[in-house]
């Protein structure tokens, strides 16, 4: 009777876990499809358009109705490709940038996992990402999608460097893998944060992770006007949209991730306010209308120039900010630096 | 401890099928009316001359090579960085004869052409 007892106990803390993982999951769908229509809107105001405003009021039914036309194509799957990698490309994309969202704080107590290896857990399953894409590139058979693939491969790879040395000067500005910790660690005002003793390294993260979800101005990998979208040139209706939701999904997670450790997550940035779930989101907010802006406003780079920046700019950066901020803390200065 | 994992693998499962649904639903949902035109692999307009997988620039793969040392570098400054407080002076000092050494062949590689994208 005992170990009956035990299943019980097991079965509801796992449905428990489901039901709190789907109250993180359909919000953070809502925010997709939400960021595509503000995507929209926001490039097609800053070009003097309207944007999307025939479904619904003010097109608001806009991505609810693409979703259900994506829902309605056919999923064509081509004659020479490798069907079964061919179907597992858009699910090893999404699976990452969805679990990743695991260990994401929102305020000190709304978090899933508070595990001590927080960062090194996004560092790792986010990185799994770029298997989704080599994948599709691979098992389509067509050169647009080889091609798109190798240069979002090795493109991705290549900003995850300058990212993760970014990451080693927040840890060392912190002192812990915690991302709950890594905000505590920048509490007490606007001044606290760590955007002020990182910033070499928060422009780093930020201009990386434009570049690791293969977002305008480096999205040279879909590249429309040259290998005509790339890796997903030969996918369309749903497995199409598996990979436009784990793009979106991804661009969420590094704002998020850019929030909490370089802008203090959910803490106010003046101590006589309340801390509090609002200031993660208006700072994520507004993280993500950078991205937005930053794709309405430059043009797209150059293939040879984006591995310039990342290898021959962005690693030096950040290995010579390692080395003061580390230099730094040997000295009595060293507070200026947590 | 180990139980504050549990949410992370169900996480995964859900990830996995947040992928797999959508997909399923698509097929069922959507229509399925292959033909030989539509099922040829996209090359604008063209019959495909060859087998898309062909030869590649060999950079990619120097650059994955590249990146499996950075990244396995990165790996090894991340403990470093969160006990720097403790280890002082001395951790510090033997983290930069280390680093030094990459830096060294980061400048080799550099010099060498490695890096560059003609």
């Amino acid at each position: 009777m005992e170990s009956v007892g035990m299943d019980w106990a097991a079965i509801r803390t796992v449905v428990w876990t489901l039901i709190k993982i789907l109250a993180l999951v359909v919000p953070l769908m809502l925010g997709v499809a939400y960021l595509t229509y503000a995507e929209r809107k926001i490039i097609g105001w800053m070009q003097v358009r309207i944007g999307p405003n025939r479904v619904g009021f003010q097109g608001l039914l806009q991505p609810i109705a693409d979703a259900v036309k994506l829902l309605m194509k056919e999923i064509i799957i081509p004659s020479g490709a490798s069907r079964g990698l061919f179907i597992l490309g858009p699910i090893l994309a999404i699976a990452p940038a969805l679990a990743a969202w695991a260990v994401i704080p929102f305020t000190d107590s709304l978090v899933l996992a508070n595990i001590n290896a927080g960062l090194l857990y996004v560092m790792a399953i986010t990185s799994m990402g770029v298997y989704g894409v080599i994948i599709a590139g691979w098992a389509s058979n067509s050169k647009y999608a080889f091609l798109g693939a190798m240069r979002s491969a090795a493109q991705i790879v290549s900003y995850e460097i300058a990212m993760g040395f970014a990451l080693v000067g927040v840890l060392m500005a912190a002192q812990s893998l915690n991302l709950s910790d890594i905000v505590h660690g920048q509490s007490g005002g606007l001044h606290h944060w760590y955007i002020w003793p990182l910033f070499p390294l928060f422009v780093v993260y930020l201009i990386s992770g434009v570049a690791e979800t293969n977002r305008a101005p480096f999205d040279v990998a879909e590249g429309e006007s040259e290998i005509v979208a790339g890796f997903h040139v030969e996918y369309s209706g749903m497995a199409f949209a598996v990979f436009f939701l784990a793009e979106y999904a991804n661009m969420i997670l590094i704002a998020a991730l850019t929030t909490l450790m370089f802008l203090g997550g959910w803490l106010s940035p003046v101590t006589f306010l309340p801390d509090g779930i609002v200031w993660w989101l208006l700072k994520t907010g507004f993280v993500l209308f950078l991205f937005l802006w930053f794709r309405a406003t430059f043009p797209r780079y150059r293939y040879d120039q984006i591995m310039r920046l990342g290898w021959k700019v962005f690693i030096p950066i950040t290995l010579v900010w390692i080395i003061v901020v580390g230099g730094m803390m040997q000295t009595p200065y060293g507070y200026l630096f947590h | 401890m180990l139980e504050n994992y549990l949410p992370i693998l169900l996480f995964i499962l859900v990830g996995l099928a947040f992928g797999i649904g959508p997909i399923i639903a698509g097929g069922l949902l959507a229509p399925h009316r292959p033909d030989s035109e539509k099922l040829s692999p996209y090359e604008c307009g063209f019959e495909a001359f060859e087998d898309a997988r062909m030869k590649f620039d060999v950079r990619y793969y120097l650059v994955a090579i590249l990146f499996i040392l950075f990244d396995l570098e990165i790996a090894f400054l991340f403990p470093w960085a969160i006990v720097l407080e403790e280890i002082g002076l001395a951790g510090f000092i033997a983290m930069m004869v280390f680093l030094g050494i990459l830096v060294v062949g980061f400048v080799y590689e550099w010099m060498k052409g490695a890096l560059e994208w003609e």
